[in-house]
């Protein structure tokens, strides 16, 4: 019983030593004071600063933007990729494809940003949007075939081979079988690659260039500077948003496995 | 037919040779040019003659190292009793969602908790302890680099927990093993993958935190990601820059070589 006991003090410990952090910044977000120590009173206005920062708007929306594109370019060329791995028969060219594949998965983010840099001045292309779009792309590939690969090991050939038999040509093959197969596997790439995007700030901060701002540099450059309540307030709605996002991924993932399994029953009944 | 099929995997392809060759292989190029172009083995010299650099990457890879280990001895004990927890997907998701928060506003948090008259010297002063120093120190550092990286330290553990069979466990307290016994016998060395893939997922991102050292640090702890960041950025020095990165790609290398062998050669001798 008492083991138990200290078990639970240990966790509980963990989880107010992960989250404090977090509602520190967002207690602050309702001071009126100009800093992080000692509350003064409630007020809205750092959200209202915020919400007439059109500076602050503009990165945001560019942020939303870039994340969306990349993720939908990655999650694109991933599948592809990760179809293409998945019917490499050779197995060491598919270990050798895998082993690529998964190098900008553990490169620390500073040899993405650096090589990415000197990758863009030397094609001569100018530093802004294209080349913070494109490292995004590019950084986020690898995840997208990691999460589609393990779906499509688990879909049995015989799918593939009795639609093939029925005469479907490779299209619909692919249409029709495969993709709604791994579809799942997909919509996690993808949720995964926006997430990668709207988190990532040391390839950004090396392949923007003086015009262009992503929210992670815009919220470096003023962090920089001292502490500024707007980014608490900035925190506390980039932390709801991301509770609604992750929160959202886990309802339709469930409702997918639901009809996934209510399926099987009926296959089976 | 196989032409057409080429057609979909040609994006895939271009990608591997555009953003994964091309980039190494061009680091490493960039390597062997001074500050004005001139083709030079010059940094290699500077890199492992003056000893600053040498210092300083001993210096990163003890930071790194101290971050994986503190981090480690706070992420088992979570990992294993969180195991056992009753709603346990439940308790891991809310251990994982703080990784969905920008890193750079978690730093910033810590530079209001950590500030002069933060939170942390608040609580000291009932102690009677004054206001201390905490921001821009070693220490401070390393607190904020260890709150990042704990859940990705708990995630790969939690996961080799739940791989690991119960049945294990229990044939070796019915075998007469005490507590201690099964867990540095039985557990331990079953969930060591985990372990491996944790320290892995840290190790390598600790050497290159510069935006930590920057924020947190105060320009005190230098690690290998400060001084490439400085010298693409600041200095403008790329060929230095990328000297320090094709160390720092040759580490990671060490470090994939010296946590993955075990792991590939386990899956064998288990199938």
């Amino acid at each position: 019983m008492k083991k138990v006991k200290w078990q639970n003090v240990w966790l509980v410990g963990i989880f107010i030593l992960l989250y404090a952090p977090i509602f520190y910044l967002i207690f602050y977000s309702f001071s009126s004071g100009d800093n992080m120590n000692g509350f003064r009173s409630f007020t809205w206005a750092n959200y209202q600063a915020l919400f007439v920062d059109k500076r602050m708007i503009e990165i945001v929306l560019q942020t939303l933007l870039i994340a969306i594109l990349s993720s939908l370019c990655a999650t694109i060329v991933g599948t592809f990729g990760a179809l293409g791995i998945y019917e490499t028969k050779h197995r060491r060219v598919r270990n050798m494809v895998l082993a690529l594949n998964n190098i900008l998965m553990v490169s620390p983010d500073v040899i993405i940003g650096a090589s990415f840099l000197i990758f863009f001045t030397f094609l001569g292309l100018g530093l802004g949007f294209g080349s913070v779009l494109l490292s995004h792309i590019a950084f986020s590939i690898p995840i997208v075939v990691l999460m589609i690969l393990p779906k499509l090991n688990e879909m049995r050939p015989a799918l593939v081979d009795a639609a093939r038999d029925l005469g479907a040509t490779d299209w619909q093959v692919l249409s029709k079988v495969i993709l709604p197969y791994i579809s799942s596997g997909i919509f996690a790439g993808f949720f995964m690659a926006f997430t990668y995007s709207l988190d990532d700030f040391a390839v950004t901060f090396f392949v923007t260039g003086n015009g262009f701002e992503t929210l992670s540099v815009e919220i470096y450059s003023r962090a920089r500077q001292g502490i500024s309540l707007e980014i608490n307030a900035l925190s506390a709605l980039m932390f709801v948003f991301s509770l609604i996002l992750v929160a959202g991924y886990y309802l339709l993932n469930q409702r997918n496995q639901a009809q996934k399994a209510r399926r099987k029953r009926k296959a089976g009944a | 037919m196989r032409k057409k099929q080429w057609l979909y995997y040609l994006p895939y392809i271009l990608w591997i040779i555009l953003f994964v060759l091309a980039p190494v292989a061009l680091i490493v190029y960039q390597s062997f040019f001074d500050i004005n172009g001139q083709a030079t083995l010059a940094n290699y010299a500077t890199y492992f003659q003056s000893g600053t650099y040498l210092k300083m990457t001993l210096n990163s890879l003890w930071y790194a190292f101290l971050i994986t280990l503190i981090t480690l001895l706070f992420s088992y004990p979570t990992a294993y009793w969180l195991h056992q927890t009753k709603h346990k997907q439940l308790w891991l998701l809310l251990i994982i969602l703080p990784t969905w928060i920008n890193l750079l506003l978690k730093a910033y948090a810590f530079i209001g908790i950590f500030s002069q008259d933060g939170a942390i010297n608040h609580f000291l002063g009932w102690f009677g302890i004054g206001p201390q120093q905490i921001l821009f120190t070693n220490f401070s550092f390393l607190v904020v680099a260890t709150y990042i990286e704990i859940p990705f330290m708990i995630l790969p553990i939690f996961n080799s927990l739940e791989e690991l069979n119960p049945s294990l466990v229990n044939a070796s307290r019915d075998l007469g093993a005490s507590n201690w016994q099964t867990f540095t016998k039985v557990i331990l060395p079953l969930t060591m993958a985990g372990v491996k893939a944790g320290i892995q997922a840290i190790f390598i991102p600790s050497l290159s935190l510069f935006m930590l050292t920057r924020l947190i640090g105060g320009n005190r702890v230098i690690t290998l990601g400060t001084a490439i960041e400085e010298h693409f950025l600041t200095t403008m020095n790329w060929g230095m820059g990328s000297t320090i990165g094709v160390v720092l790609i040759v580490a990671m290398g060490l470090i994939m070589l010296m946590t993955g062998e075990q792991k590939a050669k386990k899956k064998v001798t288990n199938k």
